[in-house]
């Protein structure tokens, strides 16, 4: 077995392997940056390359890709407050505050040591489980696969801000999303409305897009100043490093933490920097600083979410089923490879899963590396005003979003999840519950099902379960004590006071959010009533919980008490108000639906084009020549993009009547 | 008065002899050729995914033999249950060889069934390619049977099969083993075939079927380790259209040796429906087909094509592990299959409609 690790090392280091895992390091870190593109992205950039490819070389190269853009997804999230991927969302609160006071080289020195030691944590776990892993992952059965979708949730209670209720409620406006469309027992489609694209569910790329980049970018739009305050990244880098060495527990726990969530098929990488977050957040004993820069909410999702790599490779090479979206690609390119993954993987193709792990520990080493000579450059871009970034911002998350279904629906889905967001974050309704709601509630809703059928109810009484459940026990617990919201840490019971609260003024807007929020619950009900049982248990039982802890929330928003901690609005509290330079931010909404109309009339390129010209140089107010060379430039990088992963571009109402030469076909 | 009419109806065959010619004239002279051109090869599956491989597996292969050589593209359209990507082919491919569909036994099952979201008729399109694949049902070793000669054992126990949906590629298996009188309770919800063979190694379920490379790369093991025991194929369909043993596992009987076996007719409705969702599920898996109106010599560049691939020795030498050890049936062969495949009387649509609708809780809206 050892000569087989050293062996598999060997090989990796002739020149031609570790030339093509540079090759997938470089691909990984430009996805990363790029927000909204992750692993799905950028893994199938590479599937078309792959048939004829040699096994090692080509497994150097996925893995490359796959280990590093968790590292340099960081740039954006830290740099920029937008998320670089989907697994990098919880960086945010903590790095952006950082580097907006002045302290950017800190936070990614921390960021980038921690995703480092979890890479390589996790690559070591990985080398170790597949030769054990094979009896622990099959210990997991629907039973505690439910569990562990429940406790996913649990993590709803500490990130649920000021008012518990509120955080329940947001989670259940994911809850009732995620069960849009067929049902797991029955395949019949719940919500869809008749709309033949709500049939198949929301897919979370537009929903994470959504609900965390678009609000992001209209906020950093409206207040019209660039991203970072100071002009430097900081000295801090050594500091960064420290930070990390003297977190070591935390980046112990939360790479195992990670590697467990990934491990586990389904759970998937979205929300493991949400969980490991919350974890870090109960476990603190000092929690003043979270949501306004404390380092060790940078520290904590970072070796998570490399870490979660390590995991997630485990099911996917030791029994062929895929962890995640991105692995469910991986696990094609080795197929594509002539490699059927399953129990051959620590049989006779054991120097290929060696070739992964080391591939793994090395791109996370080099990804690192990379990240720290690159951050001066990349770190400048940041001193850009944000209306030159934004319409670039704007154009690739729309790419972005539209590589869900490929489908001008997509857009308006996003536009739509997008003005949620926005309502979200003013009204201080937990945007994180939101998205833990939505991506468990298929696999809760799946795994209960299986669950009741294979054990019956008795399923509850499982050593697994029980062990998940009390795990889950002493979460809510500590969640319950203190609490972090966007605003940051909340302490106090159930009800916490929250800071200046808007009092009676105004709350017409909150009301009627509420309002909403409660009729999406009602919904849920009344449509799933209409199904038979299977189908309608889980939304019915959902919308219920949902409902009530929505009319909590609508009554505490109207009632007397008007110090209530539901009771926000940052249109009303928020610093920004009262500036005259804060421009209100459905103008730079309107900007996002004019892109989408545009697209919907012209396609995609002619809307982009059309769409650069006008925002730069009537927004951004900047000279013809400059407004044409950056339009042109960002049409090439737009054509190369979309030229190397093979997509049509939404085609608009032109194209359906005129035949366009390419690329405006 | 003859005469004349003799002489008009020979000119008029006459001109339509020479008009016939000029038309064809400038496709002779342009035999189809793709060069600089790029080819859609429409998959309306997600990125990887069994589809998806498939056709990427096959992509540059048609790039060497499709005359010009053109860049081919796998362009993937997912939705609705892959119903989506073929009516959006049906829609919009223009019949030019520049876009082209793969489908699956998923794309044939919900037009075999009259799903209302289908909008394409396979009797429009023409098949250049069909390509088979097969699948073995084996149960847990625990329950005590050691082959399929021990079937009426299984009538007693407690079976249960994890399945994606009843009107998934798991019909073929659930409609088995009624006519095997097998007492399958089925959980629904499984993530694709993958999520089932957990299930079942789990010991959640006891009774699955995975198809040949997933069998071989995945439960062969499990069989060796004394775990699981492998019943019956599929089976393929021979050059007169009759099952018969898959070469992949010759020792292995097929479906019908079974039902037969097992007091069963191989014949009546009930056999008529499994054999026809047998062979849109299975005998001609995966498809590749030309658009309505496609001229003749764009088909046959396709066909030769796709002919001439199968003995190249690069082909030849890796496709065993993409698409096993079955024929790829091309030119005669492919339209026969596919024939085959994407037919099915309107008794057997009415009897397996009903049978879903009143057993599974299926809604055909």
């Amino acid at each position: 077995m050892l000569d087989t690790l050293l062996t598999a090392l060997g090989n990796l280091f002739a020149a031609q392997h570790l030339m093509f895992l540079a090759v997938g390091v470089v691909i990984g870190m430009a996805i990363g940056i790029l927000p909204g593109l992750g692993g799905i992205a950028g893994l199938s950039l590479l599937l078309p390359f792959l048939y004829g490819m040699n096994e090692v070389s080509a497994l150097a190269m996925l893995v490359g890709l796959i280990a590093v853009i968790n590292t340099s997804d960081t740039f954006t999230s830290v740099l920029m407050g937008i998320p670089g991927s989907s697994a990098s969302q919880a960086t945010v609160v903590d790095g952006f505050p950082l580097a907006q006071q002045g302290h950017a080289a800190r936070a990614l020195g921390a960021a980038f040591s921690a995703s480092l030691l979890g890479g390589v944590f996790g690559a070591l776990l990985l080398s170790v489980a597949v030769l054990v892993a094979r009896p622990v992952i099959l210990a997991f059965s629907s039973a505690e696969m439910f569990m562990l979708a429940v406790f996913g949730m649990s993590m709803v209670g500490v990130l649920a801000g000021a008012s518990l209720a509120k955080g329940l409620a947001a989670c259940g406006i994911g809850l009732v999303l995620g069960t849009i469309g067929p049902a797991p027992a029955t395949g019949v489609e719940r919500m869809h409305l008749g709309i033949d694209y709500l049939r198949d569910g929301l897919p979370l790329v537009v929903v994470a897009l959504g609900l965390f980049a678009f609000p992001e970018i209209v906020d950093l739009l409206r207040l019209n100043r660039p991203i970072a305050k100071a002009s430097k990244l900081g000295a801090g880098w050594m500091q960064g490093f420290c930070d990390t060495v003297r977190h070591w527990f935390i980046v112990l726990r939360c790479s195992g933490l990670g590697a467990l969530v990934g491990a586990i098929p389904g759970l998937g990488g979205s929300v493991v920097d949400w969980i490991a977050y919350g974890h870090v957040v109960q476990t603190s004993r000092d929690k003043s600083k979270f949501g306004s820069g404390d380092i060790r909410g940078v520290v904590a999702p970072e070796s998570a979410n490399n870490a979660c790599q390590g995991g997630a490779l485990m099911p996917t090479l030791l029994f062929g089923v895929p962890g995640s979206g991105s692995m469910a690609i991986f696990l094609a390119g080795l197929v594509l490879l002539g490699i059927e993954p399953g129990p051959s993987m620590v049989g006779e193709n054991l120097s290929l899963s060696y070739t992964v792990v080391w591939s793994l520990a090395l791109a996370n080493v080099i990804g690192a590396g990379l990240c720290l000579l690159l951050a001066g450059p990349i770190a400048r871009l940041t001193l850009i005003p944000f209306t030159l970034i934004a319409p670039f911002m704007m154009v690739v998350i729309t790419f972005a979003a539209f590589q869900a279904r490929r489908d001008l629906s997509d857009l308006v889905l996003l536009l739509g999840v997008g003005l949620v967001g926005i309502l979200l974050r003013r009204f201080g309704w937990p945007r994180p519950a939101v998205l833990i709601g939505f991506v468990l509630a298929p696999q809760a809703e799946t795994y209960l099902y299986q669950a009741v059928q294979f054990y019956s109810w008795g399923f509850l009484a499982r050593p697994g379960v029980l062990i998940i459940l009390a795990i889950t026990a002493v979460s809510v617990f500590l969640g319950s004590r203190s609490r972090v919201g966007e605003e940051g840490v909340v302490r106090g019971g159930a009800e916490a006071a929250s800071a200046p609260h808007p009092g009676a003024r105004r709350r017409g807007p909150q009301i009627l959010f509420a309002a909403g929020a409660a009729t999406l619950f009602a919904f849920a009900i009344v449509d799933g009533l209409r199904h038979s049982f299977l189908a309608a248990v889980f939304p019915v039982a959902v919308g219920a919980a949902s409902l009530a802890a929505g009319g909590y929330v609508l009554w505490a928003v109207t009632g007397r008490r008007v110090d209530h901690p539901a009771n926000q609005d940052q249109e009303v509290t928020g610093a920004h108000v009262g500036d005259p330079t804060v421009a209100d931010p459905w103008t730079s909404v309107a900007w996002f639906a004019a892109l989408f109309a545009l697209a919907a009339l012209l396609g995609y390129l002619l809307a982009v084009a059309l769409f650069f010209l006008v925002f730069v140089r009537k927004r951004a107010g900047r000279s013809w020549p400059v407004t044409v060379a950056y339009t042109v430039a960002m049409l090439a990088c737009v054509l190369l993009l979309g030229h190397a992963l093979s997509l049509d571009f939404p085609r608009g109402l032109l194209q359906a009547y005129v035949d366009l030469p390419w690329p405006f076909n | 008065m003859r005469t004349i009419m003799h002489t008009s109806r020979r000119r008029l065959i006459k001109a339509a002899v020479a008009g016939a010619l000029a038309a064809s004239l400038p496709l002779a002279a342009h035999a189809a050729d793709f060069r600089g051109k790029t080819i859609d090869f429409v998959i309306p599956f997600p990125v990887a995914g069994g589809s998806d491989v498939w056709a990427r597996f096959y992509a540059p292969f048609m790039t060497k033999y499709l005359p010009g050589n053109p860049t081919v593209v796998v362009k993937n359209v997912p939705g609705g249950g892959s119903t989506r990507g073929a009516n959006e082919f049906a829609e919009r491919a223009k019949p030019d060889g520049l876009t082209i569909l793969g489908t699956s036994g998923s794309t044939q099952f919900p037009y075999l069934l009259g799903d209302t979201r289908v909008r394409y008729e396979y009797k429009d399109w023409t098949p250049v390619l069909a390509s088979p694949t097969g699948g073995v049902v084996f149960v847990n070793a625990n329950l005590g049977v050691k082959s399929a000669a021990d079937i009426a054992a299984l009538r007693k126990a407690k079976l249960i099969y994890g399945s994606e949906g009843a009107t998934s590629l798991s019909l073929v298996p659930m409609l088995a083993f009624r006519q095997l009188d097998l007492p399958v309770q089925y959980v629904f919800g499984m993530k694709a075939r993958g999520g089932a063979r957990l299930a079942f190694e789990r010991g959640e379920s006891n009774i699955d079927y995975q198809t040949s490379s997933a069998y071989l790369a995945s439960v062969v093991p499990l069989v060796k380790a004394g775990k699981a025991v492998p019943l019956f194929s599929w089976g393929v369909l021979d050059a007169s259209g009759k099952l018969a043993r898959d070469p992949t596992f010759p020792d292995l009987p097929h479906v019908g040796e079974v039902i037969g076996a097992a007091g069963g007719k191989q014949s009546g409705l009930e056999w008529d429906t499994l054999m026809a969702f047998i062979t849109a599920g299975f005998g001609a898996q995966k498809i590749v087909v030309l658009p309505k109106g496609t001229p003749k010599d764009i088909v046959a560049a396709y066909s030769q094509a796709f002919g001439k691939m199968q003995s190249d020795p690069q082909f030849a030498a890796t496709k065993e592990k993409i698409l096993g050890e079955y024929p790829q049936a091309t030119g005669k062969d492919a339209e026969t299959l596919y024939r085959v495949a994407t037919q099915v009387s309107p008794a057997s649509r009415y009897w397996v409609r009903e049978h879903l609708v009143q057993n599974y809780g299926v809604k055909f809206e």
